[in-house]
This record gives C-alpha cells, sequence and structure tokens, in this order.
C-alpha cells in the first residue's frame, strides 16, 4: 500500500511542478509589454520602467524568475492583484467560501437524488422507470448550464417570484463572515430571516451547478448496480430468500457504490468549471466570477494565481480520491 | 477487439489493404443492426442529419438575413403570442433581429465548431498517442506528464485562460476546445495500442518487414478506432457546449455572430422581459447536444459491444 501511495505521489509531483510552469508562462505568454500590463500605468518614463522591471523580478534570467516563483508559491505568496492591489493568496482565500459552500451544497443534491435514480434505473432494467430516469439524465447531461440556469430565473424568479436573482444573502442583513459560509455565518449571527434569505439565495445556484454531476452520478451508479447485480453473490443472497431490499440495498448497493464514490471524487473539476458560469450569472461572489473578472479586467496576477489553485485543489482531490480507491480496491494497487 | 476481428485484421493486412472490403462484407450492415437496436441513437441520427441540412441551406431556409435590423419590431413576441406576427415566427431581439433566421445561421456557426475542433483535437491527440505507445520509455514518459499536466485543469478554466492569451474570438476559443480535448484520444489511443501491440498479427507484419509507419498507421491503428470513434462524437458534444459557453462569458464568437451561446450573451439583460429571446438559443444548444450524445452512446454499443451499458 505504501509503495502504492509513494507511486502515485510520485506522478503528483512532476504534475503540479508542470502545472505551476503553466500559471508562470501564462503572463510572459500575453500579448503585448508584460511590464506594462502589470503596472497597468501609462505613459511611464523609462526610469519608472526600468524600476518595475527590478520590482517584478523581470531583469532577472527566465529560470530564475520561475524559481522564485516557485519559491513563493510553497510559501503562499501568490504576488499582488494589479486591481486590488492584494495579495493573490488573501483574495484567493477570501473568496474560496463561497465557490465550496456553493460546491458542497450541488454535490449534495446530486448525490441525494442521482443515487435513488441510478439505483431505480438498475432494478427496474428496461422498464419505463429505467428509460424515464436515463433520458432525463441524459438531457442533463447535454444541458447547456448557463442556458439551465437563465430559464430557471425566468421561473422561479420571474414568473412566480420565489427565488433571489443574485447575491448570497438579502442586502437587508448584514453580520460579520468569520466562516465566510454564509449558512453558517446567517445561524449564528441571530438575526431573523437571515438563514432563510441565505438558504433561499443558494437554491438556484445549487441546482444549476449539481445538474450535470446529478447526471453523471445517476448514470454511473445504474451501470455499476447493473453490473454488481449479475455477480454470484448477489444470486447467491437470492437464492437464500432475502428480499429485494435487502439484496439491492445492502448486498448489492454497498459494492456499487465504490466506483460512484470515485465518480463524486472526480467531479470536483466539473464543478469548477460549472463554477465559472453559475457564478457568473447568480453574481456568485466566489473563484469562478472573479476569475472571469480577472480575465476582462486585465488582472492578470489573479487570474495566473486563481489558475494554480484551482488546479492544485483539483489534483489534491483526485490524489487523495485515487488514495482512498487503492485503500478499498486491492486490485488498483498493482 | 474479438478474435474474429484479429483474424479480419490479419487477412485484411495479407490482403495488402485492397482487399480490405472485400475481407469484411457486411461491416456496415452489421454496425447498422446494432446501431438501429438503440432508438434513441436513431432518433440521435435523425435530429443531427436534420441540423446538418438546416446549416447547408440556411441561406435558402431563413426567411430574413440574420443581421437585419427591422427597426419597427423591438422584442416582438413569437407568432403564436400576442403582439406577434407570422413574419417573425420565433419573435425578434432587442435590436430588431430575426431570431428564426438567426438560429438558423447559428446552425453553421454550431457545425462547423464540432468538426473544425474534433479534427484537430483528435488529428493530433491520436497522432500523439501512436507516437507515445510505439516509442515507449522517455518519449511516452514525457507526453504523458504533459498530458497529465493539461488534464489537471478544469477545461472550461483552461480554455478560459488559453482565450485570455490569444485573444477572444471564435478561432482561438476553437483552438483552446481542440487543446483542452486532445489528451483524451492521446490517453485512448496509446491504451489501445499497448492492447493491440503484443497481438500475432502485429508481430507478423513486423516479421514481414514492414515498416514502423506502416505498423502505426495501416497495421494497428484501424484496430483502435473504435473507442476513438466514440470519443470523437462524445467530443463533438462537447466542443459545441464549451464553445457556446466561451461565448455566452464573451470570449468566443462576437456579437453580432449568429452563434448560439453569443446570443444568449446578449439576451441575459431581458431575460425577465422577453423569454423568447433567451430560450430558443439555449434550446437549440440543447437539442443539438442531445442528439449527438445519443448517437454516440448508439455509436458505443454498436462499435465496442464490451462496453455496452446495459
Amino acid at each position: 500500500m505504501l509503495n502504492f501511495i509513494l507511486r502515485r505521489l510520485g506522478t503528483f509531483i512532476p504534475t503540479f511542478i508542470g502545472v505551476s510552469i503553466v500559471s508562470f508562462l501564462f503572463i510572459r505568454l500575453l500579448p503585448g509589454d508584460p511590464i506594462l500590463l502589470m503596472a497597468g500605468e501609462r505613459g511611464m518614463t523609462d526610469e519608472r520602467y526600468a524600476q518595475l522591471m527590478t520590482q517584478f523580478g523581470f531583469d532577472q534570467p527566465l529560470l530564475s524568475q520561475y524559481w522564485d516563483y516557485l519559491k513563493g508559491i510553497l510559501q503562499g505568496d501568490l504576488g499582488t492583484s494589479f486591481k486590488t492591489k492584494r495579495p493573490v493568496w488573501d483574495e484567493f482565500f477570501t473568496l474560496f467560501p463561497a465557490t465550496l459552500e456553493l460546491s458542497l451544497c450541488a454535490i449534495v443534491f446530486a448525490v441525494t437524488l442521482g443515487l435513488p435514480a441510478g439505483i431505480i434505473a438498475a432494478v427496474k432494467r428496461g422498464k419505463w422507470p429505467d428509460q424515464a430516469l436515463m433520458s432525463t439524465a441524459l438531457v442533463g447531461y447535454s444541458m447547456p448550464i448557463f442556458w439551465w440556469a437563465l430559464l430557471l430565473i425566468i421561473l422561479f424568479s420571474g414568473m412566480l417570484g420565489w427565488t433571489p436573482v443574485s447575491g448570497r444573502i438579502s442586502l437587508m442583513y448584514f453580520f460579520p463572515t468569520d466562516t465566510g459560509f454564509m449558512l453558517i455565518d446567517s445561524l449564528r449571527s441571530g438575526q431573523e430571516g437571515a438563514f432563510a434569505s441565505a438558504v433561499q439565495h443558494l437554491i438556484l445556484p445549487t441546482i444549476v451547478l449539481g445538474t450535470i454531476p446529478l447526471a453523471v452520478i445517476a448514470r454511473q451508479t445504474r451501470s455499476a448496480m447493473l453490473e454488481v447485480l449479475s455477480e454470484d453473490y448477489v444470486r447467491t443472497a437470492r437464492a437464500k430468500g432475502l428480499g429485494p431490499l435487502r439484496v439491492n440495498g445492502l448486498h448489492a448497493l454497498r459494492n456499487a457504490l465504490i466506483p460512484v464514490i470515485t465518480v463524486i471524487g472526480l467531479s470536483v473539476g466539473t464543478l469548477m468549471a460549472g463554477a465559472i458560469l453559475t457564478e457568473t450569472i447568480f453574481s456568485w461572489p466566489g473563484i469562478g466570477k472573479w476569475m472571469v473578472e480577472g480575465i476582462s479586467s486585465r488582472d492578470y496576477t489573479a487570474v495566473q494565481g486563481g489558475l494554480l489553485m484551482i488546479a492544485v485543489i483539483v489534483m489534491v482531490v483526485n490524489l487523495v480520491v485515487d488514495i482512498l480507491y487503492g485503500l478499498i480496491n486491492p486490485k488498483i494497487r498493482k | 477487439m474479438t478474435a474474429s476481428d484479429n483474424s479480419n485484421a490479419v487477412t485484411a493486412n495479407a490482403a495488402e489493404g485492397q482487399g480490405e472490403l472485400m475481407a469484411r462484407p457486411g461491416r456496415f450492415r452489421e454496425f447498422w443492426s446494432y446501431f438501429s437496436e438503440n432508438t434513441g441513437a436513431v432518433i440521435g441520427l435523425v435530429v443531427f442529419l436534420t441540423f446538418i441540412l438546416i446549416a447547408a441551406f440556411a441561406d435558402v431556409l431563413a426567411p430574413h438575413s440574420p443581421t437585419e435590423q427591422f427597426r419597427q419590431a423591438l422584442l416582438q413576441p413569437p407568432a403564436w403570442q400576442e403582439g406577434g406576427t407570422s413574419e417573425f415566427l420565433l419573435g425578434t431581439d432587442a435590436i430588431g433581429r430575426d431570431l428564426l433566421s438567426r438560429l438558423i445561421h447559428g446552425a453553421r456557426y454550431s457545425f462547423f465548431i464540432g468538426v473544425i475542433v474534433v479534427v484537430i483535437a483528435a488529428g493530433s491527440g491520436v497522432f500523439i498517442g501512436l507516437v507515445a505507445g510505439f516509442a515507449r520509455g522517455w518519449v511516452d514518459t514525457l507526453i504523458m506528464r504533459l498530458m497529465d499536466i493539461l488534464l489537471a485543469f478544469p477545461s472550461l478554466l483552461l480554455a478560459l485562460v488559453m482565450v485570455a492569451i490569444l485573444g477572444p474570438s471564435l478561432v482561438n476559443a476553437m483552438i483552446a476546445i481542440a487543446i483542452v480535448l486532445q489528451p483524451h484520444y492521446v490517453r485512448l489511443t496509446r491504451a489501445a495500442v499497448l492492447q493491440e501491440l503484443p497481438k500475432d498479427y502485429v508481430t507478423s507484419a513486423r516479421v514481414v518487414g514492414a515498416s514502423r509507419f506502416r505498423l502505426m498507421f495501416v497495421t494497428v491503428l484501424p484496430n483502435c478506432m473504435a473507442p476513438i470513434i466514440v470519443q470523437a462524437a462524445l467530443s463533438f458534444s462537447t466542443a459545441i457546449l464549451d464553445a457556446a459557453a466561451l461565448g455566452f462569458l464573451g470570449l468566443g464568437a462576437q456579437p453580432p455572430t449568429p452563434e448560439w451561446g453569443t446570443m444568449l450573451a446578449d439576451s441575459r439583460e431581458f431575460v425577465l422581459r422577453a423569454w423568447w429571446v433567451v430560450t430558443f438559443p439555449g434550446l437549440a444548444i440543447l437539442i443539438n447536444v442531445l442528439a449527438i450524445n445519443l448517437m454516440g452512446d448508439g455509436l458505443r454499443d454498436a462499435l465496442d459491444p464490451k462496453l455496452k451499458r446495459s
């Protein structure tokens, strides 16, 4: 097992270095002079230019620039945002809880609906519930989620007036955001209606972000269940006279869950990509919206830092999932 | 690959390529009999072919020019709703352009995006995958590590950043999406090559003295095609979705291009006032992507029975 973990780490480190090179090169590949881009000043003098050149370290050879960049990353230094002049690291971690809260809600939504849907489809294989559920799942899987978001806004915010259109909480409420999780902070604030408002703001973004993972989980659960249901031990359990609930629920589902859990773990990338669109539409102040704004306002250090951090988060989650999978399933360790 | 496929491949190679078609009689019919078993796949195919026809004859089919502005009919609702006229069947947008005509012309962009992206991604990915699979050693390791790096980034994010470097336009969006999708082809091709290489027919081709180039493209590649074709169908739909998403974020096709994602971006501010400008472009994307995914499922069942879902 230790061998497996070490080997897996052995591919993690070169990938991390590669990812850091990509994000390092990002600013240097941009069209135009990086100094002018970074400083965001017009008509600067030659002296000022030279001074900035030294300040950003651009007078060094590329390799030593990269070395400084890498050292910075490992010490939690991602540079300073052009726009806000604050450290990118701080910006990232101020906004990250918003994205995390939304992603967690989306994955809970996807699992609570996707697992039962996949199980029902597998048990009723070929019959109408299976066909109905899997057709719906395919629609969800094909969904342009930015459009889905607009449709839900038309229906629930426009026509029915049930949910707000944007933000994390109504402007009426103001309280310290210690944890960064609006659901927790609003509860702790003790203000009447604050928690309900936070929940209302979460509903539509959660549905939008959770739709594709929901479809993937439903499809994956179904096929994993079908595979397990044809195994000998399930037949034995049936032959022993166990009821369908016990066979499907206990014997089959437990084993079918292994690949499903992997899929859930691997959907972090999907969630991060989805967060870019979802947060932009619902004005959700998280990482996705920050990245899009960073690109349009040419805040390139922010984009660079975000690119790196998101890739690292995805990589770490994948690493953990892989190792857990190796723990559960010894076959994979080879 | 089943045993009979292999023996087919051996015969085909012995017959020096020319005899390939004769050595596999009714191959298409076999494929079609599997494919047509899946009703969804056939529906998907019909819808997809309809889209191609619409794209091809957009100039004839569209009642108006996609960019002509009718100043007297701004944000006019669809024909069946109060205030709508039959001149603009699906209504008009904020500056009086006919929505139906724009959607019809948009089909061209969608189809074009899908084809170009898949050709670039699959072409380069398959080639790199073949090289990795054949070369082994450090070349293989280097290629696969590079692919790991590309795959570490969420696809839309990487595409977004690449567009930031290249500048927002439809062509750049397509290049970015192709680069993002390409690692999947590399992995698939390499895995398939590694599976095929130890087989007898490859050894015999080698013994006969086939060049490495010939081994790669004539002997091994045709036997790796099944998963690649399935992947091509799936990435066709991903390409359309991602290009629309980039267009929606203002980083893909630029207005006034009637690309569906860009149309949605234009319509955002009217979301609560004019449902039709929002609903129809997205519906077009959804139907198109859904049809391709249905087809992809059918292709997978027909080409690779091992992967069959049920």
